[in-house]
């Protein structure tokens, strides 16, 4: 118990260190705007049309493959 | 759908690679900046190109070994494959370096030694279209390929490290995990390279049995 405790003590602590500003500019604004779910959306979509694809080529291959 | 667990397992890691990638908590590191995410997306080309181009070479040395023609279209497929995500890889480089760097191509020797490393597999496709005869061809191709995989590892792991480099981990230059590769990213860069090496080995597999179908048809 103690150990899980002490782990996610750690845990938290570790992801607080982040929180840090130290004056290096990065896309918060996009963030708190909440217009990169709009890139992830986007991505996403092209990502899994893309493996999407890669499976028909798949299918359509081994049934070619069958008639061989 | 049992045989295609590892192509879902690669399926499902991509797409995670591009939610986690672009919302998880990266490091605010100077110069860098939100960029470091290319990490997750850039690298993995690299780690996909190397692992289709061990495939290649360990299937150019069991045709040598067994005569089997199989073997042969293996290599060829992995190495075209392998083309593919290495010109990806140079390209998706080429436009970080650009904003990180300042330059596409700031003759970085990894960078350098990446493109020579590409030609040389470029010479592999070359060689086996000038020569006609298919045993002769499958023989001097695998032979080539066998003698190109080292100097691939040279130029790309040992040659950059020798000098001045802007890679990490690259001449005097700390690696990504020394101080800004965190559990954080870790989380997602793992993924992320286990998800492109299964879609790259996809890729070869789908051409190769396109290939054997080609050489079924031409043989008859």
């Amino acid at each position: 118990m103690k150990k899980i405790v002490l782990f996610i003590i750690t845990l938290i602590s570790s992801i607080t260190v982040f929180a840090q500003d130290n004056g290096v500019d990065m896309a918060d604004k996009l963030r708190s705007s909440g217009k990169i779910y709009v890139v992830v959306a986007v991505m996403l979509l092209l990502f899994t049309a893309f493996i999407l694809y890669l499976f028909s080529i798949d299918r359509r291959l081994k049934k070619i493959e069958k008639e061989n | 759908m049992s045989k295609n667990w590892w192509k879902i397992t690669a399926s499902v890691f991509v797409l995670y690679t591009v939610v986690a990638g672009l919302l998880l908590k990266v490091p605010t590191l100077p110069i860098l900046h939100e960029s470091i995410r290319n990490l997750y997306f850039h690298v993995p080309m690299w780690f996909a190109m190397i692992v289709i181009y061990t495939v290649a070479v360990v299937n150019s040395i069991r045709y040598l070994k067994t005569n089997n023609e199989k073997y042969d279209l293996i290599a060829v497929e992995s190495v075209n494959t392998g083309l593919l995500f290495g010109f990806v890889g140079l390209v998706s480089g080429m436009i970080w370096a650009n904003f990180t760097w300042g330059s596409p191509w700031p003759n970085d020797p990894k960078l350098n030694s990446a493109a020579i490393a590409t030609l040389m597999y470029l010479a592999y496709t070359v060689l086996r279209s000038s020569l006609d005869e298919e045993q002769k061809r499958a023989k001097i191709s695998a032979i080539y390929n066998i003698f190109a995989f080292p100097v691939m590892v040279v130029l790309l792991f040992v040659l950059p490290r020798l000098t001045d480099s802007l890679h990490p981990g690259n001449g005097g230059n700390p690696g990504f995990g020394a101080y800004d590769l965190d559990s954080n990213m870790r989380l997602v860069f793992y993924p992320a390279v286990l998800g492109w090496i299964g879609i790259a080995v996809w890729i070869m597999n789908i051409r190769f049995r396109i290939r054997k179908l080609e050489n079924i048809k031409n043989q008859i």
